[in-house]
């Protein structure tokens, strides 16, 4: 009988602890099989952070290291500065990087660290049980935000990518979502566009996924999904906000675009 | 064989130290009075193609060594104790991570902002955790430039031995001034294979794949955590046996023993040869390695007939006097003398309460 | 000799922490311990500089001097701070082309010597500091011109040799006002 489909090998055997209908599982299998893909799955270092992904490291088939939350870029940067010729990658949520690891996700996109950072935005915080994130949007409800995010109250939130984008040394910044399959074959691709900005050494790589959390929403899946096209989308656009002309042929060399002018000056 | 004896400023000799005992990365963020540690860093790792990278924050720079420790390279960096109390976080998780690093801390009074000069007042944080849950930092406690150098390069092979952080602690006195330091030739440097760490060179020689590392401090099993903690106890119990340093000057018939580390330990030398000429017979335990401490040693001092009694001299207000307290074990008394806020004792104030504890007046505990 | 002690005080770009430093490097040539220890942080802000040295036969106990052997001012507001730190019968050398007051003790030894005119003329006002050091010298013996200039030699790099005659001519003036 022919295989159809079958698990990657960029992920352990270890069943996903997700909740239903959430995105991280997703966003785990389309880095994972471009890890395989693109045959850095023996040279990744994975750096998790702490949140509903918090021991990500256990799925991901690859060398890891478990960050205290927030740290993750810096901690990134360690190993990077080390090991110029692995990937090393983290996966944050939005807490963790858009709140208490805020000034860590700034610095290092700013001295332009040879990273890749994958930032799971849902908009709450799952793991401690439905607080308001710096995403959340104005008037969700959520447990710490009980009658609706209220600018006068709570401020406004935080659109990372575009913040990201407006520093010199991150090369590459784009937001994608998973809501169907045409979404999830375009954040593969800037997955593995991502790491092949990695692997040129061209600066720091920045991916946004719009995600869902059902148990949190108080939602269905579908709804949950639906619930991200109409509310979360025009808030955090989708796109290209830095790198859109960078191209990369399927060996991952660069084929097409330029690193920005800042950059060149700095490694002339 | 060592070298011509040169000047050199002590946070220089640390800096050097760790190039010496292989370290290639330095990650920090300025504060006085360590800053001369990083100065030389900048410069250096440039020139030897090792990476400095001056951080955003303590934060971000004690997670940039739990990185690069991580994967399994020598690591330092140094702060001062408003700085170090950032670092907490850090070390606590690259004590469940068990992790090697080295962390200076060149001691300036607190609490809060407190000054910029000298003081002994983080014995506690070094000694007691300083950060969240069980464990234990080594931490060695130099009191020269020529330590600083030494156990420096010592610090490196601790760590990785034990795959634990050792901390240097010491003070402004120590890491602002210069004093003659003699380097060796060659640093006995133990190298020690780290197959346990996150480096993603997994493809070994023969072209197979090692089975993949991760380095976490999280068990969210309750039997898991508490094996994990058992197994580090275990470890910190080895290194109580095997680890701790102290000095002994002239213990033997001494009538009042000193107990004083670093900077107090130097003064208080001077006090005993003082004192000698006066007649009065005065020696001290100085301990090397603050944790382990050398409870053992103090206590084999206080069990000998010579001994009256104990003074305890610090740069604060009394916190290495509990461990010696416990080691002396009630059976001699133990007096204290401080000074906090950057003030150093002087060797009068110290042979005053000598001459009176020697007389066998009760010497208030207190500061001066 | 056992922790002798100096304390050298006056503005930031007066030559006093590379002054101190030179003194120690000659104490050292003789194999001698020695320490220094430079005021740092917001102590140095607004323009003042100071320096402790100490040198000794045995190792050296504080490397901050509280009760000095020999305390040399080259500027007023020194004078009135680092006055009170001298030991009773110790010796106070004061740049007088600078300062002037007099001192307020009278258990002390004291010279009042033009250095920063010596420096000028020299031509680098870091020759001031160095004068007062062959003044210190030559009155208490702490150390030796020989090794003043042999360690000159060792750690100067070779481009600035061409100083040296200059320091020593600064050393000699400076010993000139020994008392």
């Amino acid at each position: 009988m022919a295989v159809v489909f079958k698990p990657t090998e960029g992920l352990t055997d270890k069943p996903f602890h997700y909740c239903p209908g959430c995105c991280h599982g997703i966003i785990h299998r389309i880095i994972a099989e471009s890890m395989v893909e693109m045959d850095i799955l023996n040279s990744a270092v994975e750096v998790a952070s702490v949140g509903c992904t918090y021991n990500s490291y256990e799925y991901f088939n690859c060398d890891a290291v478990q960050a205290a939350h927030g740290r993750a870029p810096a901690v990134a940067t360690g190993i990077k500065r080390n090991l110029k010729d692995q990937v090393v990658f983290t996966y944050q949520g939005d807490g963790d990087l858009a709140s208490i690891g805020t000034a860590e996700i700034i610095h290092a996109a700013a001295r332009g660290e040879k990273i890749t950072v994958f930032f799971v935005n849902n908009a709450v915080y799952g793991m401690t049980s439905g607080q308001m994130a710096p995403t959340t949007l104005l008037g969700q409800v959520t447990t710490t935000s009980p009658f609706g995010r209220d600018a006068s109250y709570q401020g406004y939130p935080i659109n990372v990518s575009e913040l990201i984008s407006n520093l010199t040394g991150a090369v590459y910044v784009e937001r994608v979502c998973l809501t169907d399959y045409k979404n999830i074959m375009n954040a593969k691709r800037a997955v593995q566009k991502a790491f092949n900005v990695q692997k040129n050494n061209l600066g720091f790589s920045f991916v946004e996924f719009l995600s869902t959390c059902p148990t949190n929403w108080g939602k269905e899946p579908v709804a949950a999904l639906d619930w991200l096209k109409e509310k979360m989308i025009p808030q955090y656009p989708l796109g290209c906000f830095k790198g859109e002309d960078l191209k990369f042929d399927a060996e991952g060399n660069l084929i097409a675009g330029e690193v920005h002018a800042g950059e060149k000056e700095v490694r002339a | 064989m060592a070298q011509k004896r040169v000047l050199m400023k002590g946070n220089e000799v640390i800096a050097e130290a760790a190039i010496r005992a292989g370290c290639r990365n330095y990650f920090g963020y300025p504060i006085t009075p360590q800053t001369e540690v990083m100065h030389y860093m900048a410069k250096k790792m440039v020139q030897i193609g090792g990476n400095f990278v001056q951080a955003e924050s303590e934060l971000a720079a004690i997670n940039m060594v739990y990185g690069c420790a991580a994967a399994g390279f020598r690591v330092m960096t140094s702060s001062s104790s408003p700085g170090i109390s950032l670092k907490q976080e850090g070390i606590s998780y690259i004590a469940g991570a068990e992790l090697p690093a080295v962390v200076v801390n060149i001691v300036r009074g607190g609490p809060g902002l407190g000054g910029i000069l000298p003081a002994q007042g983080d014995y506690f944080q070094a000694t007691k955790g300083g950060g969240h849950g069980d464990y234990r930092n080594i931490v060695i406690a130099p009191a020269s430039v020529q330590e600083l150098y030494e156990l420096t390069v010592e610090a490196f092979n601790l760590a990785d031995k034990y795959r634990n952080l050792v901390m240097i602690m010491g003070d402004g006195t120590l890491g602002q001034m210069m004093e003659p330091v003699a380097f060796r030739d060659e640093e006995p440097i133990a190298a020690v294979e780290k197959p346990w760490a996150a480096c993603g060179r997994c493809k070994t020689a023969d072209g197979s794949v090692r089975p993949h590392n991760t380095v976490t401090s999280i068990y969210i099993d309750p039997d898991t955590l508490e094996a994990k903690n058992r197994e580090l106890q275990e470890k910190y119990k080895i290194i109580e046996e095997n680890e701790p340093r102290w000095d002994e000057v002239n213990v033997e018939d001494a009538e009042v023993i000193i107990t004083a580390f670093s900077t107090c330990s130097r003064i208080s030398r001077n006090v005993i040869r003082q004192a000698a000429e006066m007649g009065i017979k005065v020696g001290m335990v100085r301990p090397i390695t603050l944790w382990p401490f050398p409870s053992k040693a103090i206590a084999k001092v206080a069990e000998q007939s010579s001994v009256k009694a104990f003074l305890d001299v610090e740069l604060n207000a009394g916190q290495m006097i509990e461990d010696v307290r416990l080691a002396v074990n009630g059976t001699k008394p133990v007096y204290f003398h401080g000074r906090m806020g950057g003030n150093l004792p002087t060797q009068k104030e110290i042979l005053d309460k000598i001459v009176r504890i020697h007389n066998g007046e009760k010497v208030e505990g207190g500061i001066v | 000799m056992i922790d002798f002690s100096v304390i050298l005080a006056g503005f930031g770009g007066q030559g006093i922490l590379s002054a101190g430093k030179m003194a120690a490097e000659a104490a050292l040539y003789e194999g001698k311990e020695v320490s220094w220890f430079p005021s740092y942080g917001p102590e140095m802000r607004g323009g003042t500089a100071n320096c402790s040295v100490v040198i000794s036969d045995e190792p050296i106990g504080s490397p901050v001097v509280n009760d000095a052997d020999v305390v040399i001012c080259l500027n007023q507001p020194s004078m009135e701070k680092f006055e009170k730190q001298l030991k009773p019968g110790g010796l106070l050398i004061i740049d007088s082309s600078l300062i002037k007051i007099q001192p307020t003790r009278d258990d002390i030894k004291f010279v009042a010597m033009n250095a920063s005119d010596i420096a000028s003329e020299l031509g680098a006002m870091t020759y001031a500091p160095i004068s007062m050091i062959g003044c210190m010298a030559e009155a208490t013996g702490c150390i030796k011109r020989e090794s003043f200039e042999k360690s000159l030699y060792e750690i100067l790099p070779e481009r600035r040799h061409h100083m040296i005659p200059n320091n020593l001519a600064a050393w000699d003036k400076g010993a000139e006002f020994a008392v």
